[in-house]
Parts: C-alpha cells; structure tokens; sequence
C-alpha cells in the first residue's frame, strides 16, 4: 500500500520524542510565546488534572502498520517492528480481570497486523469487556489471510472504528497514500455484507474524520449527515457515527506543519480555540493507555511522546493499581491544546 | 512601521478591534453577524459555501482566507469550493452582460 519510510526509519529528528518536545515547549520553530497548557487549566481551576474514573482500557499493540498516513501521530507503517507480545497481553488481561473497566480499545498501527490480535480478542471476549479495534479499513483488502476480519469482527461483537478523512479520493488518498481511498470502500462494503452499520444489528461501525490539513474539523453533527448522505448515495455505504478528531501537532503531523509553514498558525488556532467545556470532558480523565511494551500512559498521544504516566502511579502494566491510577495528575504539554480546541476531540470524537 | 501593502493577513484576527471605537455598532454587528451564519432554513455550510462565493465577488481578501478555512473545516470539497466561485463569476458576468441590452435599447434609441 505504502512504500513511504516512517521517520523512524529515516532517523529523522522527529522521531526523537525530546526534539518534538523541544519544537512544542520552545523557541525552537516559532517565536511566539503561546499560553502554556497547564496555565490555561489553572485558569479555569482545572489544574492538576485529574481522571473522573477509568472506563476505557486503550491498548496500542505495535506500531506496525500497511500504511505509512502523513498525518500519523504513531509514526506507524510497514518498517515499525515495535509489537506486543502475548506474554504482555496476558499481563494486559490479567490487569483487565482485577477492574471493572467495560470497554478494551485496541489500536496501532494496524492491530490486526500483531500475529496474537485474535486470541487477545478472544480473550478480552471471556472476561466480558467490549472491545473496540481501530481498523485502517485497507487491512481487511491487504491480503487474503485478513478478508475474514468482517466476519471475525461481527463474531465477536467488537465496535469497529475506521478512519476515512472524506468522501472523496483526492483527500483521501492524499492524507492515506495512493489507492487508499478504493480499498476503503471496498472494505465498508465488506462491512456492510455483514450487517455492519445497519439498523437493529447490533455491529457498530463507526468513521473518523480528521481534517486533510492545516486546518480544524467543524461541526461533527454537520459533517456526519454530509457523509451519511454522501457515502450512501455514492457507493451504498451505512455506518453509525462519525467522530471529528483535531490533529495532533506532534509525529508526522508536526513534520507537515513544519515543512509546509503551517506550524505557528496552527498552534495559534488550537490555543485560540481552548474551549474550558472541551478541557473537562478529556478522554485522558477516563482511559488509560497502554503501550506495546506494556508501558502506560494518560494517552495514545503521550505514549508517542515517551511521556509515561506520572506522580507515583504505577507506569507499567506488571504494577497495575488501578486505584493509584485513578488518583494520579495527568501529565501535560502543549499537544494536549489539540483535545481542547472547539468542540474538544478525542478517540471517540468531539467532547463538547 | 512602514507598510508596504494595503492588506495584511494578520489584520484578519484584529477584526473584532473594530468595537474599540463604536462599542455599541460594533456588539450589533457582531451579533447580527453570529445570528446570520447560525444552522437555520440553510445549514452552516451551506451559508458557508454562500459566504465564499460572495467572498469573491466582492474581492475581499480578508474574507476569502476565511471563509476558505471555514468551508474546509465545514468539510467542502475542492469542487464544490470552485463550483461556488463559478456562481459568483456567473453573477458577475451576468451584470455586465445583462447591461448590453441597456446598450443595445440606447443603440436602437439613436439609430434609423
């Protein structure tokens, strides 16, 4: 699908956690001096941020991934070797079994790309947790040995979340990279065939929007009857929702704001558009993170960023303590501008 | 500072400084302003779309940034975007054309 390197691959400069810090807390590519994160909390008397309570248990099982997108925040594509392995899962499971956590969100890279996806999800599927996967869609039409994911999905009742940035090939493909757009399509209709997105069958299959560019998503409520409209009426496509989520300025996406001189602007924009409504309802306060080497974080974003959970909770899933967690100060930086901005975003879309 | 332009795009964001010297026109304004793009008989981006095309046959810059930004976040594509100016050029070109036949009455008028 993609013969795009990650910055990884590229020893770019990006790809070092402190240098991305350094562009987001310094003088390094812009001169203004933007509010800072916390400031901004302590504003409004939301400082030190705390979680309300963890329903959402996230889990990144490698980075690995068929597509090597331009906006990635994981850096993720086919030369990341990053993965969790099923001794780490089991960990992940045995952590799940102590709580009463409802929902396992499973993301990557592409998840389904880790050769123990299935029988995690099994597993998950025994203690009776919800399970979310975030599929790039283009997985399902990769190869063979993954055509039966619409059916392996439906089977187990999991919540299928899917990115596609428009309706169209032109933004699609250029934010995906070349053909992404076909194979999208053809795997919603897969989707579809077997009851995904249809009405009374229980199988969720919902879409996220993220703007193809230097620029934030407007009204999710506008933007999913455009595309519900849109997408049935071109290729006979339904689905649930779609959720709005702002682009982080940190990976790859930092990369583009940088080269194309959208950096400053942007950060402008996102702190401009602090919203208090959108700070309080961050997903960080009711999801926990978990990295492929069983590291845990506040976020998917902090987890790019190395910025592990802090303040004494325990920081690797082998010393769950869910009630430490529940109690620790997130940890912050001016990334977390992009869960505020407007109408909020997070994973499961706008908050406000 | 000596400007060299009459348009600067950072004059764009000080829009709302236009209060500072007529508090109560510039509140009107603004919340007439805020009422006009709200959801109504026509959606958001629809009005968004309308804004845009007018953007260009008015030749505001300040507002074509806008409302460019504003169109693409209310998730418009490059057609649509383009389909919207052709109108605004229709229009234009329509008014003059429209006017020939004022030129052709006035011709008529002073011809045997």
């Amino acid at each position: 699908m993609s013969s795009k390197k990650s910055l990884h691959a590229l020893h770019h400069k990006l790809a070092d956690n402190d240098y991305q810090l350094k562009v987001l807390e310094t003088h390094e590519i812009s001169t203004v001096d933007f509010e800072r994160f916390d400031d901004k909390l302590k504003s409004i008397g939301l400082f030190p941020l705390k979680p309300t309570n963890t329903e959402i248990f996230q889990v990144n099982v490698g980075y690995m991934c068929n597509q090597t997108c331009a906006h990635c925040h994981v850096d993720a594509g086919p030369d990341r070797k990053e993965i969790m392995t099923r001794e780490t899962m089991q960990q992940c499971l045995d952590a799940l079994a102590k709580t009463n956590i409802p929902t396992v969100d499973l993301t990557g890279g592409a998840p389904e790309m880790n050769p123990d996806f299935r029988w995690f999800v099994e597993e998950i599927t025994k203690l009776g947790r919800k399970t979310m996967v975030r599929c790039n869609l283009t997985i399902i039409m990769a190869n063979k040995k993954y055509h039966d994911l619409p059916q392996f999905f439906a089977e187990h009742k999991i919540e299928v979340v899917s990115s596609l940035p428009f309706y169209n090939k032109s933004r699609t493909d250029a934010q995906r990279g070349d053909g992404v757009f076909e194979d999208s399509i053809k795997a919603l209709q897969m989707l579809n065939e077997v009851g995904y997105g249809k009405p009374g069958s229980g199988l969720i299959l919902n879409l996220v929007y993220n703007p193809s560019g230097a620029f934030l998503p407007g009204s999710q409520a506008s933007l999913e009857a455009q595309f519900k409209k849109e997408l049935k009426r071109l290729y006979q496509i339904d689905f649930n929702s779609l959720f709005c989520i702002t682009n982080m300025p940190i990976s790859r996406f930092l990369e583009y704001l940088i080269d194309s001189g959208n950096y400053e602007e942007y950060m402008q924009k996102l702190v401009e558009a602090f919203n208090p409504i959108a700070a309080q309802n961050v997903m960080c306060r009711n999801t926990v993170s978990i990295g492929w080497d069983g590291n845990i974080y506040d976020c998917d974003f902090n987890q790019m960023l190395g910025l592990k959970v802090n303040h004494g909770a325990p920081n690797h899933i082998s010393n769950w303590d869910l009630e430490l967690l529940n109690n620790r100060e997130i940890v912050l930086n001016q990334h977390c501008f992009g869960c505020t901005a407007g109408s909020g975003s997070s994973c499961g879309g706008s908050v406000a | 500072m000596e400007r060299t332009t009459y348009y600067d795009p950072k004059d764009l964001k000080k829009f709302g400084d236009i209060s500072k010297w007529d508090a109560e026109l510039g509140k009107a304004f603004f919340d007439y302003y805020g009422k006009v793009f709200a959801e109504g008989a026509l959606t958001e981006r629809e009005k968004s779309l309308i804004a845009l095309a007018v953007a260009h046959a008015i030749q505001c810059p300040y507002c074509i940034d806008a409302y460019t930004q504003d169109t693409m976040a209310k998730g418009c594509d490059e057609e649509q975007m383009m389909e919207a100016i052709h109108v605004a050029a229709a229009i234009r070109g329509g008014a003059s054309l429209v006017h020939g036949t004022q030129m052709m009455n006035k011709f008529k008028d002073l011809t045997m």
